[in-house]
């Protein structure tokens, strides 16, 4: 056992005096290889920071929001509709919930306005988010105007701004009182957006919903659980559309790797002649390629992670920004909880060190099989 | 060697760190969460340049093709996002719950 351990660690120095000699191809391969992983583990390592906090943070959302669709389209809710949801037995409370939309055409953001119906803001008042407080400078303290259906103005206070820390949920939120977000949005008499329902026994919440359904066609319900799995999903249906271009990405360095692999120079056929010449077996000669391998691709993955790492959760995803950014004005800037998928890594590990360690061993067998003499000439 | 040693010794050592960290956040994530029950929100503020991706689990399939037919989506972010996998259940469901469910009427 000693002497394997012996004959490995002096196949692995050799290997590594070797690399060294070829400093510009070694340098060339490992910066693209690590460029790759730093991009793949980026992804992975937000989209996996994302999921777990949604799934923390959102646990507290309602039990089950009910939605009326005409035509397939959300539309505003009757107050009828939350006596009828009522008597659904295991509904605790029902009770109607008013938010929207509010496009402010200067700073050309979307927010999100909404009346809690728990502990609201004094009536003429409204409480903000740091990203609209950042898009509009407005501070606290100052005035808000905002236009009405009918085009009116009203002038709000700014009554304070939600923490910056809590960003991910409340950026673009504008929270007022229930008879402010009325008169700005003029619903009609007893409509809401959407109706809340309080079902504490959470086996019954399919049940409710499914009666739900049932009493009123045209409502859909959607259970918290619901809410949670879409989060669970986020980056990872449509996402695929990313892994499949990183994944070309991929193919591709794979492709050139063997294909640099394939063209052996004529110095490392020389190399692997000698080799063979002074007695070293084929089989000395592939451990040799695999050395190699492994610590090209072991440098290279465990440098791209950890850039990786810093560049989620130190720098926030810089590099993400812009596409994540898209088209919106307001942005909400948050920090990410370094929450690690090990399965996620270990699957990224794999497939990222074998590969390629097994991918070069090829084209040097080719070459170890060959005649010494012939190679050397 | 010395060099993917000392990497090595950097990876398993920011797992440790991560570990803390999730620690320390906590108490930031509970406040997330007492402002999402108390305000009832239902998603997270990630995409703010469409509805359907403001809100994601509660958008329509029909919103991102909202603006005239054969109309192709065109925000950037609904290429991250998916449609609310409830609504998919929703739709399935409704089907099937016509013939299976009526015993769940009152």
């Amino acid at each position: 056992m000693k002497g394997l351990i012996e004959k490995h660690r002096s196949i692995l120095d050799f290997a590594l005096s070797s690399l060294l000699r070829r400093k510009a191809k070694v340098f060339a391969l490992v910066t693209l290889y690590t460029l790759i992983i730093f991009i793949l583990g980026s992804v992975l390592l937000y989209a996996s920071a994302i999921r777990r906090e949604a799934g923390l943070v959102l646990h507290n959302s309602p039990d089950i929001v009910v939605q009326r669709l005409i035509a397939g389209r959300h539309d505003l809710i009757s107050q009828k509709y939350v006596s009828v949801l009522s008597k659904i037995r295991g509904v605790a409370s029902s009770r109607l919930r008013f938010w929207g939309y509010y496009y402010h055409p200067i700073s050309g953001a979307n927010y999100t306005i909404l009346a809690p119906h728990d502990d609201p803001p004094a009536a003429g008042t409204v409480v903000i988010g740091n990203g609209v407080s950042r898009s509009l400078l407005v501070r606290s303290g100052d005035m808000l105007p905002l236009k009405t259906s009918r085009g009116d103005i009203i002038l709000f206070s700014v009554a304070g701004i939600l923490p910056a820390e809590s960003e991910m949920v409340s950026s673009d939120l504008i929270v007022m009182a229930e008879q402010d977000i009325k008169n700005l949005f003029e619903f009609p008499a007893g409509y809401g957006t959407d109706i809340v329902l309080v079902v504490p026994n959470e086996k019954e919440r399919v049940t409710v919903a499914q009666k739900a359904a049932q009493l009123l066609p045209d409502v859909r319900p959607i259970l918290k659980e619901e809410i949670l799995r879409t989060y669970d999903a986020i980056f990872s249906w449509r996402s695929s559309l990313v892994m499949v271009l990183i994944a070309g990405a991929f193919l591709a360095f794979m492709i050139f790797a063997w294909d640099r692999s394939l063209d052996l120079s004529a110095e490392e056929k020389r190399e692997i002649g000698i080799l063979k010449a002074i007695g070293w077996e084929t089989s000395d000669v592939l451990v040799m390629e695999f050395w190699k391998g492994a610590v090209i691709s072991l440098f290279s993955f465990l440098s791209g992670i950890l850039l990786a790492y810093v560049h989620v959760f130190f720098f926030s995803a810089v590099l993400f920004g812009p596409i994540l950014r898209g088209w919106s004005v307001l942005y909400p800037a948050f920090p990410l909880t370094p929450f690690i998928d090990g399965t996620e890594m270990a699957t990224l590990f794999f497939l990222a060190v074998v590969p390629y360690s097994v991918v070069v061993i090829i084209p040097t067998w080719r070459a170890a099989t060959v005649d010494p003499d012939s190679v050397m000439r | 060697m010395v060099i993917i040693g000392v990497q090595s010794l950097l990876a398993v050592s920011l797992l440790f760190i991560s570990g803390s960290w999730v620690k320390q956040d906590r108490p930031r994530l509970d406040r997330n969460g007492i402002m999402v029950k108390q305000l009832e929100l239902t998603d997270l503020c990630l995409f703010t340049e469409a509805r359907y991706t403001r809100h994601i689990s509660q958008a329509d399939l029909f919103s991102p093709f909202q603006d005239h037919p054969l109309s192709l989506e065109h925000f950037p972010s609904g290429s991250f996002v998916g449609p609310p996998l409830a609504l998919k259940d929703y739709l399935a469901g409704r089907n099937r719950m016509t013939k299976d469910d009526r015993g769940l009427l009152p």
